[in-house]
């Protein structure tokens, strides 16, 4: 220990902390004796419990406790029967699991564990209280002596305890299936994950499985610890044998999925989605599982074929645009958008076609035109962006429409540094007039607003834009036309 | 801008004493393997390492080379090595591994394994499986609390959210309890104890345990009242986007340990500085719980400020000068220095925003907060997807819509997952799994109310097919009711009022004036009532295990009465810097001094990432 800077021996010996004590047993039960009596001296306040009964009760689930304040002086007498923890200054709650207001009045695990009997545990750790500085000073060595009083007759709820403290403990001596589901119970009414765990792992090596798995199915919070443990320790297949026991298919279906992330080759990878079809997902899942499948079959297709193509320098969109990663393992739009890149205007029939892939993916015309957009405009393909909207009627006359408002589409554009040109051909196809002339500001597309202006006769607003436009330019001297045609009747 | 502080408003107690321990603490642990040796940092424990110590501290105590875990083979040449680790299994595999290879070849070395905060008999039976115990020795590094700030206190475990909330482990429920018994020991005795949440519960049990077990010296307690609250309890609030100029921080530049990493866009040069975000730092002491819109204005009058104070020179004779220099200079470059940097910040914070259509996605949260134009924020939220835009905020959006829709409806929970997937990934599959467990994204049950619910529970109890009664269970869990609680407790004030955010009413400021958040709103109320009398439909509709008891501890029956006026709020599964800035808010109006303990800071992004499971 270090001694000898003031501030830090100050610091080791004022009120706030206790200095250290080695192997002094002495010290410890003087301390002890002094903390008892200045505790005793207080009066203490207890809520009525009695400790094994009433943990597995749920008395309030969902009641206001508001009403439960214990006051000192109600409480003061209540001096709880087992005769542990007099000294408490706080009340118990009840900490079990609890359902809705009007459920039965039992708790998950109380339907099936038998308990033993109250009273038959002895307060052994009460007379040890060694651990009152273990929260904030060093672990030093345990006192010698606590290595002798060892005894392998603890009760369950002792063992859990010690266990708490990091205390010698033994567990080799519950050997009935009773004891051991007594010692899994008392350490899940501890709510301390680190035991539970602890006492799992010893179950896990006691056990058969099956039996193990059976008394889980019993026990929600036990079974959680135990799922997670496994996962951690990346046991999978044992994992998977729980869940089919547990009959939780879907967990155990996505518990094998998830093993494809760990798979790098990309055929072999395939191969494991198409082995993983054979899962009990949910009808929904499975359907993502099989586009999963059948997207990364194509992408292996698409790939080899394209890194040939570019490596033999043929094609002139690989020479304009190399490509910068490879479609391997990239979500559905992406490789739609890479097909919309590299290979626009193929036949349905080829893999690599949007239109193929807009099929086999059942994908929206919402989700197909913005990808699409995206794509086409990055390449300041317009001709093909106006021939995404245009549609012909019966009669033969072209209109242009869109699965979304225009006003997005002209943000789209925008974001992908389209020409006023070509934006206020979109700006114009807003229906919206007061969103027209705002997008219109916003992208500068000074005819547009100009011409809007016009027609709402709105000669004050032409006024004043005016006065945003740099003077002698084509708009200014088109408002200027304006202003001056004796033909418009101005509506102001 | 500042607010006025309440003068009856007590004073916070030194923190930094925690700091104090827990560095005495590790130099003591060092010291049990004398000579030299190379420490091995888990990553994560890096930045809550350097708030504490720094290298100087670590030499003098024979630490020769330091390294990061990086789970690969090790270079070291020393013959002691000591890793310093979170209690992971990934990591105690590692060290086995870095271990019986050096056996392998017939190199001897002393290995020190210290857990922090605590070590785990998973990972003890790891190290006896792989044969290592005897080869190692292993400690613990009880360093609990690290005080981020004067009134922000962390446990920097990330992982306690996803532990305890979704994989249903409760292995952090005593270190909670015991950071608590510290916090008791250190600064108590508490007088009374208010909690809502199943952890909470347990938390408070353990801790329980701990006073009862160890004793208490009499002592005048500083802090006076402790609140518990589990993340669960309020979803909502940690996935909302964060305006209050610190959240915004935070959300965009990642706040690390108190500490953020300013880019080259800020700092308008071409490197990155650190900058340590505290109440120490004048600037950003006063604009931290401000609302973005009102920052630009403070910081352009602080900098008019400045040209005046600079400006005082002219016409100051030599001895004025003198005088200026020696005194105020230093005080006026510090401030400049920081201005700059927070007017970079704000600026290069505007632009990220604009540039992703921020005012719109305002608009869309503020439409599900309150209930309005369903179908708009879907439709909004399914171009965001179609779009690609950012994975997770996508996710926010979604998840968002299920906690205020109590679920999606089956049509739409399906077409928004199959689309979620087409343009993300498949393998979110996992994502969307651990979405639904958690109760954060769930499909609506066909007529499902609340009723039915129960008596449908009712029966599967005597059913005891244990399957079922799972699901129930968890189903239940799921209900998040927030409609319900909105308007109970006035969550979402009137959209027609106008809400001024230079002068705040109410914490609704930290979200524009368009949401309370539930979790400050229901510690508001529990104060104010001195319990949850009258808050019954409130905390049944939370499913929230509310409790609050009070305890008698000698000193108490004359408890100064400043004590009473601190509380202590232990967040159970992190909580937001928006939700401290209400809380600040909060104690400003009541005359209470809030104390925030977490168990990390959170926002959405950081949440949401312990949902994926990408890397298995």
């Amino acid at each position: 220990m270090m001694r000898g800077k003031p501030d830090e021996d100050e610091y080791w010996n004022s009120s706030k902390f206790k200095a250290f004590t080695f192997d002094d047993e002495d010290d410890d039960f003087t301390k002890l004796k002094e903390s008892k009596r200045a505790v005793n001296s207080i009066r203490s306040l207890v809520e009525d419990e009695d400790d094994e009964d009433d943990v597995e009760k749920v008395n309030w689930s969902g009641e206001p406790v508001g009403s439960i304040s214990w006051s000192v002086k109600e409480t003061a007498s209540s001096i709880r029967s087992t005769g542990e923890a007099r000294d408490l200054s706080f009340p118990k709650i009840d900490t079990a699991p609890s359902l809705p207001k009007n459920s039965s009045g039992y708790s998950l695990s109380s339907l099936f564990k038998g308990k033993a009997k109250p009273g038959s545990f002895q307060s052994f750790s009460d007379s040890f209280s060694d651990q009152s500085l273990r929260n904030y000073a060093p672990e030093l060595r345990k006192p010698k002596s606590e290595y002798k009083d060892y005894v392998s007759d603890w009760t369950p709820k002792e063992t859990v305890k010690r266990m708490q403290h990091g205390k010698a403990y033994s567990l080799e001596k519950f050997r009935s299936l009773q004891d051991k589901l007594l010692l899994l119970d008392e350490a899940v009414d501890a709510h301390d994950g680190n035991v539970i765990t602890a006492v799992l792992i010893y179950l896990k090596k006691s056990l058969c499985k099956d039996i193990l798995f059976r008394e889980l199915i019993s026990r929600e919070i036990a079974l959680r610890h135990y799922v997670h443990y496994l996962k951690e320790m990346e046991e999978h297949k044992l994992l998977v044998e729980l869940f089919r026991s547990l009959g939780r298919s879907e967990d155990m279906a996505l518990m094998h999925y998830r093993d494809h992330l760990n798979i790098k080759d990309e055929n072999k990878r395939r191969d494991f989605l198409k082995d993983c079809l054979r899962q009990p997902f949910s009808p929904d899942d499975a359907s993502h599982v099989q586009d999963h499948y059948t997207l990364l079959e194509r992408q292996i297709i698409i790939e080899a074929n394209d890194k040939k193509l570019e490596n033999s320098g043929q094609a002139d969109i690989f020479k304009k645009y190399p490509r910068k990663a490879s479609i391997l393992n990239m979500p559905i739009i992406t490789t739609l958008y890479y097909s919309c890149f590299y290979h626009y205007g193929e036949a349905e029939g080829t893999f690599s076609s949007p239109a193929n892939i807009r099929k086999t993916f059942r994908l929206s015309d919402k989700q197909f035109l913005l990808t699409c957009l995206g794509a086409r405009a990055k390449l300041k393909a317009w001709f093909d962006v106006d021939a995404l909207f245009t549609s012909k009627n019966w009669l033969g006359y072209t209109k242009k429409r869109s699965p979304i408002g225009f006003h997005r589409i002209v943000d789209i554009l925008h974001k992908n540094n389209a020409p006023v040109q070509v934006l206020q051909e979109y700006v114009n196809l807003v229906d919206d007039t007061e969103q027209k002339i705002s997008l219109a500001q916003k992208y500068k597309c000074h005819d547009v607003v100009i011409n809007t202006y016009r027609d709402l006769k709105d000669r004050q607003q032409l006024v004043v834009y005016r006065g945003k436009v740099d003077r002698g330019s084509p708009e200014d001297r088109k408002i200027e036309d304006l202003l001056s045609n004796t033909q418009i009747r101005w509506k102001n | 801008m500042a607010h006025s502080v309440r003068r009856d408003a007590p004073e916070l107690p030194d923190f930094s004493l925690l700091k104090r321990l827990a560095r005495d603490q590790l130099i003591f642990l060092l010291e049990q393997l004398p000579g030299m040796k190379d420490l091995f940092i888990e990553s994560d424990l890096m930045s809550p390492l350097d708030r504490i110590a720094n290298v100087t501290t670590l030499k003098e105590h024979e630490v020769d080379k330091l390294y990061k875990v990086e789970y690969k083979s090790i270079v070291s040449t020393s013959d002691q090595l000591c890793f310093l680790i979170r209690p992971r299994i990934k990591t105690v595999k590692w060290i086995c591994d870095v271990v019986n290879a050096d056996k392998a070849i017939g190199k001897f070395r002393r290995y020190k394994v210290i857990f922090c905060p605590q070590k785990f008999y998973a990972c003890e039976n790891l190290l006896e499986e792989q044969g290592v115990i005897g080869d190692l020795t292993t400690d613990e590094w009880s360093f609990y609390l690290l005080p981020l700030d004067d009134d922000i206190i962390s446990l920097e475990l990330p992982e306690f959210f996803r532990d305890n909330f979704l994989e249903g482990d409760q292995r952090w429920v005593r270190t909670a309890g015991s950071a608590l018994h510290l916090l008791h020991t250190l600064y108590g005795p508490f007088s009374k104890v208010y909690g809502i949440g199943r952890c909470s519960k347990m938390a408070y049990e353990s801790w329980r345990e701990q006073v009862k077990e160890g004793e208490q010296r009499p002592r005048q307690a500083d802090i006076g009242n402790v609140f518990l609250i589990d993340r669960d309890v309020d979803l909502v609030t940690p996935l909302c986007s964060q305006v209050v100029y610190e959240g915004l921080v935070d959300d965009i530049f990642r706040i690390k340990c108190g500490c953020v990493e300013f880019g080259p866009d800020v700092t308008s040069s071409d490197k990155s500085i650190k900058v340590m975000l505290n109440s120490q730092d004048k600037v950003f002491n006063e604009i931290r719980n401000e609302h973005f819109s009102q920052v630009f204005g403070f910081l352009s009058q602080k900098a008019r400020n400045l040209q005046t104070a600079y400006d005082t020179r002219s016409g100051m004779d030599i001895q004025q000068m003198k005088t200026f220099v020696s005194e105020k200079l230093k005080g006026l470059k510090q401030e400049h220095r920081l201005l700059s940097l927070h007017i970079g910040a704000s600026e290069s914070m505007m632009k990220k925003k604009t540039k992703q259509d921020f005012q719109d996605m305002l608009k869309t949260e503020h439409s599900l907060l309150e209930g309005f134009e369903i179908r708009e924020c879907i439709s909004y939220i399914e171009e965001h997807i179609n779009r690609q835009a950012s994975m997770l905020e996508s996710m926010r959006l979604l998840c968002l819509l299920s906690l205020t829709e109590n679920g999606l409806l089956p049509k739409d929970y399906r077409s928004l997952k199959a689309q979620y997937l087409q343009s993300y990934g498949v393998d979110h599959l996992l994502t969307f799994s651990n979405l639904k467990q958690l109760g954060l994204l769930v499909e609506q049950q066909p007529g499902e109310t609340l009723t039915v619910m129960e008596s449908r529970v009712g029966k599967l109890v005597n059913d005891k097919t244990a399957g079922k009664l799972t699901d129930a269970f968890s189903s239940l869990a799921k209900k998040s009711n927030f409609r319900a609680l909105s308007k109970r407790l006035n969550l979402v004030p009137k959209s027609d009022e106008e809400y001024d955010l230079r002068v705040p009413r109410d914490m609704a400021y930290i979200f524009s004036g368009a949401y309370v958040p539930l979790s400050c709103k229901l510690i508001e109320q529990a104060l104010e009532r001195d319990g949850w009398t009258g808050l019954e439909e409130v905390t049944r509709m939370i499913n929230g295990q509310e409790f609050v008891v009070t305890g008698s501890n000698g000193s108490d029956t004359r408890v100064k009465s400043d004590a009473q006026q601190i509380i202590l709020v232990m967040f159970l599964g992190g909580c937001t810097y928006s939700e401290i800035s209400a809380l600040r808010f909060l104690g400003r109006e009541k005359g209470y001094k809030f104390v925030v303990v977490t168990t990390a800071i959170t926002n959405s992004a950081r949440l949401l990432e312990s949902m994926l499971d990408r890397h298995a």
